[in-house]
């Protein structure tokens, strides 16, 4: 079935890679974000790669009021309206930066958490009421538990997981499906640069994953899919000796 | 938001394995942060593709700007066969959006792993320069970003001294934001190759010189090992692209069958490539080629070794060298025969080694190609013995009025570069202009005197 699908924060390496699965697929898309030159050039290439329609739209990620008017906009461009959302817009300050800065962090809560609410309450409200359309989000594996070396970030995307989790439970008797996405290390703008990263993956895996949940309809998806065990195990260690740990 | 340039520290050298710095790298992923990290970044800058080059020609400790992440296609006119894309996109990627709508590059290196950005820098050729030039003569013009922070679009109507400049260039008049450039309209994925060997030097001289005419493109291998009279014996490789009909068994003439790619997993031991097993490749290779005719899919014919990942590190960690020469026509001859002697005399040992016919020469101030012949060797790293050698080429190449491809350079002298390249200073000078503090700098540049920035003036003084 063809798709027409909304990717908010369209300019992120993630979120390239996701756009071209889907125009791959056929799929007409509405790319949103801030800077309307790169847009532009990014919905040019889609378009010259894959043909199809690829639309854009300008998105404020903090100005919240905003949200659902530019939704309900990329719903009237597309005919037939839209039927999925990815919701790929993310920051990441590093974690002694935003340890010493507040408006760091804050920086971190409003992009990560706040906006993919205030967003993604309204498409929620709409595809509830058609009875129809999915929600993606890409959330990620240092939401799973606190760490020392990136617990900010990683509570804004812990804060996203729940809040995905909840939605999903409240949507599924409407057909609504809600698919949270958890990638590990991608080597992209956001990670450029950081050492030591773990099973590091190009956006491309990441794409091709998030194509293969989406089209499943699948509920929660590591990706790559080693990071289901890693992130398990994780999890298991009890909190008075993870407390100890240097993570 | 916080605007922030991140940058990684990674130890860059040239497809050669030899002269790598640890470098600070940048790579950003949308134009405004290209432009933020030459204006507000610190030091110097030099773009990178996909690290082809063999030399030191995109190493620069001081700042690496890669440009694999812009590598988006902004238009593609299937009517007068015209792409415009960003630097950082690839041959391979050219391509592969290209091939499947009839077009292919019209003028494409060895290998499809180089940037649109590196082809401009190095205005590389193929192996059909005879009839269609280097890369500058399907190039319509580009963006560049300059060191003052401002994008000048150059063609050979605006800006044409940038442009000039900037073909051939090395990268080091600015960061090439975006191209336009004409495709070549292709009736299939083949090329339909005539396999000709020749006995020494001038059979494949007089044959590249009497059929030429009736190929798109013609190369010989050349047995470098090869001495007294069979010096310069080859394998001539000349074809044209098939059209649709003469594609035998394939219902899809523009699309090829998936091929498995092989790799080399590691940097094997210095020793497997000597002069007793290359000649043992060499023998086999003249030998098992005949005169005959065949119709080859284009990987096979434009891009053998790409075929290999890696396959660099077949000549282990030393490295490797590449040199390539070209010859004025008149000393064409007598040139190839010294480099040859020499050559085959020093006993380094050499595998890769192509001959051509280049067709005339283009305004790019630095630019390789020269009407006559070009004959292009590989060399293992043997240190001394090697570097002693090609220093002895130079002074038979700069004897013969001809010159070495920057490219390829890692060790060039600069008293020879200025032999081989009479408007260096003419390239100097429009440097200076658009960038008088040095902002775009490399190993090479420093090497052969073409960061002479008055900064540097200043700091000698």
């Amino acid at each position: 079935m063809k798709e027409n699908v909304l990717i908010v924060g369209a300019l992120s390496g993630i979120a390239r890679a996701i756009a071209g699965e889907l125009a791959a697929q056929r799929h007409g898309l509405v790319l949103a974000a801030r800077d309307r030159d790169e847009l532009a050039r990014t919905a040019a290439d889609l378009r010259v790669r894959h043909g199809g329609q690829v639309d854009t739209m300008s998105f404020e990620a903090l100005d919240f009021a905003s949200h659902p008017g530019m939704f309900d906009a990329a719903d009237r461009a597309v005919p037939g309206g839209l039927t999925g959302i990815v919701f790929c817009a993310g920051w990441m300050a590093e974690q002694q930066l935003a340890a010493a800065d507040f408006a760091a962090t804050r920086q971190m809560i409003d992009v990560n958490y706040t906006a993919a609410v205030s967003l993604l309450n309204h498409a929620a409200n709409v595809f509830e009421a058609r009875r129809r359309g999915w929600i993606c989000a890409l959330s990620s594996v240092a939401g799973d538990r606190g760490r020392q070396s990136n617990y900010l970030y990683g509570s804004t995307k812990s804060a996203l997981s729940a809040y995905l989790q909840g939605l999903r439970n409240r949507l599924t008797p409407a057909g609504v499906a809600v698919i949270t996405i958890k990638p590990g290390c991608v080597d992209t703008g956001m990670t450029y640069g950081a050492d030591k990263l773990p099973f590091l993956v190009g956006p491309e895996v990441v794409g091709r994953d998030v194509a293969r949940a989406i089209a499943r309809r699948s509920s929660v998806v590591y990706t790559p899919r080693l990071w289901w065990a890693v992130m398990t195990a994780i999890r298991l260690i009890p909190e008075a000796a993870f407390r100890r740990m240097k993570l | 938001m916080i605007g922030l340039i991140k940058e990684a520290e990674q130890h860059l050298s040239g497809w050669g394995n030899m002269a790598g710095e640890r470098s600070r790298v940048f790579r950003p992923e949308r134009v405004g942060e290209l432009c933020d990290a030459v204006r507000a970044g610190e030091g110097s800058f030099i773009s990178r593709g996909l690290g082809r080059s063999y030399g030191d020609a995109a190493v620069n400790a001081d700042g690496v700007v890669s440009h694999l992440r812009l590598n988006r296609f902004l238009a593609f006119d299937e009517v007068r066969g015209i792409v415009e894309c960003e630097a950082g996109v690839t041959f391979e990627e050219l391509i592969r959006v290209g091939l499947p709508r009839g077009f292919f590059p019209a003028v494409t290196p060895g290998t499809k792993y180089v940037t649109v950005g590196g082809a401009i820098a190095a205005d590389l050729h193929g192996k059909n320069h005879h009839v269609d030039g280097s890369f500058a003569g399907c190039l319509i013009d580009f963006r560049l970003l300059t060191a003052s922070g401002e994008t000048l679009r150059c063609s050979r109507e605006v800006n044409p001294q940038l442009f000039w400049a900037t073909l051939g260039g090395m990268g080091l008049t600015g960061a090439i934001v975006d191209a336009r450039f004409r495709l070549r309209r292709v009736g299939s994925a083949y090329v339909n190759v005539d396999y000709r060997r020749t006995a020494d030097l001038d059979e494949s001289l007089t044959a590249f010189a009497e059929g030429d005419a009736g190929y798109d493109y013609s190369v010989a291998w050349i047995d470098c090992l090869s001495r007294g009279r069979s010096l310069g014996r080859s394998v001539l490789m000349r074809g044209n692209h098939a059209p649709a009909d003469e594609v035998p068994h394939v219902t899809e003439p523009l699309a090829t069958p998936p091929r498995r790619h092989k790799r080399v997993p590691c940097f094997l031991p210095n020793f497997v490539l000597n002069s007793w097993s290359v000649r043992a490749f060499n023998t086999l290779y003249y030998h098992r080629h005949g005169d005959r005719r065949a119709v080859v899919d284009y990987d096979t014919f434009f891009y053998p070794l790409d075929a290999v990942a890696h396959w660099n590190r077949i000549y282990g960690r030393r490295g490797f060298l590449q040199y390539q020469a070209a010859f004025p026509a008149q000393t064409s001859r007598s040139g190839l025969i010294a480099l040859l002697e020499g050559l085959a005399a020093s006993r380094q040992a050499s595998f890769l080694a192509v001959l051509k016919t280049f067709g005339p020469a283009n305004d790019g101030l630095l630019s390789f190609p020269m009407a006559g012949s070009t004959l292009a060797v590989d060399l293992p790293n043997t240190g001394p013995a090697v570097m002693g050698l090609l220093d002895e080429l130079d002074r038979v190449v700069i004897e013969h009025g001809g010159r070495v491809y920057l490219a390829k350079d890692v060790r060039l002298a600069r008293h020879s570069f200025e032999a081989m390249y009479p408007r260096a200073d003419e390239f100097r000078r429009i440097k200076a202009a658009f960038d008088p503090e040095g902002r775009f700098d490399s190993a090479l540049a420093r090497r052969l005197g073409l960061s002479h920035t008055a900064k540097q003036q200043r700091a000698a003084a």
